[in-house]
């Protein structure tokens, strides 16, 4: 696949230039198409791409590029800065009402992810704000949409507020919150059925209910894998309803998820949260400048470190992450590893989390976890020396260690290769590639010196 | 006969409600896509760079993707450059032309694999949300309509309401759903799913799965597995496997092609919510880079809001302005 970073891109624009010394103003106009290609290969929608280009030329051209002596690191900052600056601050804050109940709707086109993302921000407001949120099913189109959300409800021990699917949603919506005042649940959530923007009817019948019931947020439910329709959903949805926030779905994906810009630039209303798996759980925050290096392809350690942070206590997080960070990983770490993994969920999703991160190691290092016992067993045949100097193994030691472990040699050569290939790969996500051993402070890309 | 009277008689041949019906479900395709290059023509006097140019964003608006794009337009200008076309009103039937190929690339089969003997089993595969169970709705309308016997098997054992959902699809075509209880296995639900329709002596077996992201090494084994444990029952099934593909999506729809099919060797493509403005551009990319034949298209929610795929057709409907306007001037 064609789906290099930025980073990549330009890295490969300067090669060309080398020995050269000065950028001409042509390398900055190739320089640029490279910025265009990568936002328009990660689903960017091309009228957005112009215009960000044409701010990002402007900068380059006057200054700040052309006259630094480090040209790439320069074009990624400005890259970087302007896109950081497009996707917004953090605001994940989801509104409270004045007085109780809250209201909140979600609307989006079909699929997208409405229903599973209500029981999301359920979950997210009683275990974070110990709010008590009342569900509303006012999808009465769905096949089974009802059973859907009741089921969630009944997974997160929630009331789900039901009519059945023969009466409107208006009223569906105008008896949630009677219910919610009654039981004084501080929050009802809206499940809204999927519709296209250009339904008229139906997007009709959500300004009704809007009307009816006067939400204090609506939140637009997008699809992070969405193209280029992006900008129309977004622009529409917006223009009839009003939104007030977005909720970006299905980010566990590869996608780089462009959308996202798009969806900022039409709209300007913030991002608030981010859909990262199909469990309730699976809902993060929204980081705005995470969102951007994963547009350009620079990998999203952050969110990987902070995932391990949520399981993992917080001392051995940060040991963790400074051993990612220099890329001094022994086995006994990668044990350690493993183990916390395994609570956080499959270590090949969390490695997917980067993407752009070198897809070609990615793809020796996916761990079946079936077979995360048999790599246990081999590390733990291992002596301390081995563990801690994996270069030193030979033929007799594989032999010996094969046989400890109860496997082949074939078995502990994978895990040796896997792990030369992990340790490569921390040290290009980390910026130790080019030779600089601690990225001190900020995340250091891959292309920067 | 020139390729847009072949088109245009093709048409007229098949001038029922399917056609209609198609064309009703790309109207908003066609409008915006026909829209924008009527403007680039009005725009443009000369074929030349910034011609070739705008008509590049316009594809890669489409979500064709940017290597599709670059490809076809560097065929375009050699084609006009061969043909000696220089008006740009005289290249939008080349346009047409080349588009129309690459979607029909090698003359590959786009209609259904179906058993004229045996029970045909269809193997439903794709990421989440898609439309995978909703295809299998309006497909078992459409077998049984043909006066088939159709048994759907609830394979989605994971997402709330899934069961359910197939369940309700199930009544509203009237035919079987064969499932077990939520969190199950899913291969066993195919194994218990064909021997059921085996025994109630179905002619299709329409198999819906979980829909799960491509980059989910273990979900994508398990779905190894269903496939696995259904061709063990019946050696050369399943004799379709459809990757569902949501018109909506943008350039990971290539990556989900070319994962699902390493994992379940897809032999074909339902795209789904064509009825949306989404130009389902990607459609191009997947031809042309992965090789894989679109086989239905879906229209809409509705039970008959689906068709087989037809590559012209699907064509005639995003320029259908300009064929006519083409044709227009050459009665003039
Ligand atoms: N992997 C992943 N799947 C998700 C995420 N959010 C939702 N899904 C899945 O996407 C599919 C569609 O989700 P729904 O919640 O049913 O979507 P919806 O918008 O309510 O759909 P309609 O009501 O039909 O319009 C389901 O399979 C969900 O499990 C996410 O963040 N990650
Ligand atoms: N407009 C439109 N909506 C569609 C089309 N096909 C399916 N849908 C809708 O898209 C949503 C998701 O469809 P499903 O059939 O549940 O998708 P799925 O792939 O089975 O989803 P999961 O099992 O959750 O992965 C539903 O609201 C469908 O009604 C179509 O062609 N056009
Ligand atoms: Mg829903
Ligand atoms: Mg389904």
């Amino acid at each position: 696949m064609a789906f290099e970073g930025l980073a990549e891109r330009l890295q490969a624009t300067f090669d060309k230039m080398k020995g050269r010394g000065k950028v001409s103003e042509a390398d900055v106009k190739e320089m640029m198409r490279e910025v265009r290609l990568a936002l328009l290969e990660a689903d960017v929608n091309f009228k957005v791409v112009k215009k960000f280009v044409n701010r990002v030329k402007e900068r380059a051209v006057g200054q700040e590029v052309m006259k630094s002596l480090t040209p790439g690191q320069q074009v990624i900052k400005v890259v970087n800065e302007e896109l950081t600056e497009l996707m917004g601050g953090e605001q994940s804050k989801i509104a409270a009402a004045q007085k109780a109940p809250t209201v909140v709707m979600l609307a989006g086109l079909q699929g997208a992810g409405k229903t599973t993302t209500v029981a999301k921000v359920a979950n997210y407001l009683r275990k974070h704000h110990n709010r008590k949120p009342l569900l509303a099913a006012a999808d009465v189109y769905r096949p089974a949409a009802i059973d859907q959300l009741e089921t969630l409800g009944k997974q997160l021990n929630m009331p789900v507020f039901s009519l059945g699917d023969q009466t409107s949603p208006v009223d569906i919506a105008k008896g949630a919150v009677e219910q919610a005042k009654e039981e004084h649940c501080d929050y009802v959530l809206i499940d809204t059925a999927g519709r296209l923007h250009i339904d008229e009817e139906l997007m009709g019948e959500l300004q009704e209910v809007k009307e009816a019931v006067q939400p204090d947020e609506i939140l637009l439910v997008v699809d992070a894998m969405t193209g280029q329709d992006a900008v129309n959903v977004a622009e529409s949805f917006h223009e009839q309803l009003g939104v007030t926030g977005a909720i970006l779905t299905k980010l566990d994906g590869d996608t780089r998820g462009g959308a996202a810009l798009s969806v900022r630039e039409v709209t300007g209303v913030p991002i608030k949260f981010a859909g990262v798996g199909e469990k309730i759980a699976e809902l993060d925050v929204f980081h705005p400048e995470r969102m951007a290096s994963r547009i350009l392809g620079m990998g999203d350690m952050l969110s990987l470190i902070e995932k391990a942070q949520t399981n993992v206590d917080d001392e051995r997080a940060k040991q963790l992450e400074k051993k990612m960070r220099s890329a001094d990983l022994t086995f006994d770490d990668f044990l350690e590893q493993l183990e916390q993994v395994r609570n956080m969920g499959p270590l090949d999703e969390l490695l997917q989390m980067m993407p752009g991160a070198n897809k070609k190691a990615m793809k020796n290092i996916q761990v079946d976890e079936s077979q995360i016992g048999r790599v246990e067993a081999i590390v733990r045949s291992m002596t301390k020396h081995e563990k801690e100097n994996p270069s030193i193994m030979n033929a007799s030691r594989k032999r010996r260690i094969a046989k400890g472990s109860g496997t082949t040699i074939q078995d502990v050569n994978r895990l040796l290769k896997q792990f030369e290939d992990m340790k490569k790969m921390m040290k290009q996500m980390t910026g130790g590639q080019k030779g600089k051993k601690k990225g001190k402070g900020g995340m250091q890309l891959p292309f920067m010196q | 006969m020139g390729f847009f009277e072949k088109l245009k008689s093709k048409m007229t041949e098949q001038t029922d409600a399917v056609t209609e019906k198609f064309k009703e479900g790309l109207t908003k395709t066609r409008d915006s896509f026909a829209e924008q290059m009527n403007e680039l023509f009005a725009q443009y006097r000369t074929v030349d760079e910034e011609f070739f140019e705008e008509l590049e964003e316009i594809l890669i608006g489409a979500d064709a993707g940017v290597s599709t794009v670059m490809e076809l337009i560097d065929e375009l200008k050699e084609e006009a450059k061969r043909r000696n076309i220089k008006d740009s009103k005289n290249i939008a039937p080349l346009i047409t032309e080349i588009l129309a190929e690459k979607l029909d690339k090698s003359g590959q089969d786009t209609a259904l694999n179906i058993q004229e003997k045996d029970m045909t089993v269809i193997l439903f595969v794709g990421v989440n949300g898609v439309g995978k169970t909703t295809t299998i709705g309006k497909m078992a309308h459409s077998f049984k309509q043909e006066g088939k016997t159709v048994v759907m098997a609830a394979g989605d054992t994971f997402r709330a309401g899934a069961i359910e959902q197939l369940d309700v699809w199930g009544d509203r075509v009237g035919v079987d759903v064969v499932k077990q209880q939520a969190g199950s296995d899913p291969a066993a639900v195919m194994y218990d799913a064909i021997q059921s329709a085996r025994s109630k002596g179905a002619d299709v077996l329409l198999c819906d799965t979980a829909g799960r992201l491509q980059n989910k090494v273990n979900l994508m084994k398990e779905l190894e597995k269903v496939k696995r444990v259904i061709s063990r029952e019946i050696p050369d099934a399943p004799h379709e496997v459809l990757l569902v593909l949501d018109a909506t999506t943008g350039q990971n729809a290539m990556s989900q092609a070319k994962t699902f099919q390493e994992a379940t060797e897809v032999t074909g493509i339902a795209l789904t919510k064509l009825d949306g403005t989404a130009k389902g551009g990607i459609v191009l990319a997947v031809r042309n880079e992965l090789d894989i034949p679109v086989k239905l298209v879906g229209l809409g929610e509705g039970i008959d809001d689906m068709q087989p795929f037809e590559a012209e057709q699907f064509v005639y409907g995003l320029f259908k302005e300009l064929v006519e306007e083409q044709e227009k001037e050459n009665l003039n």
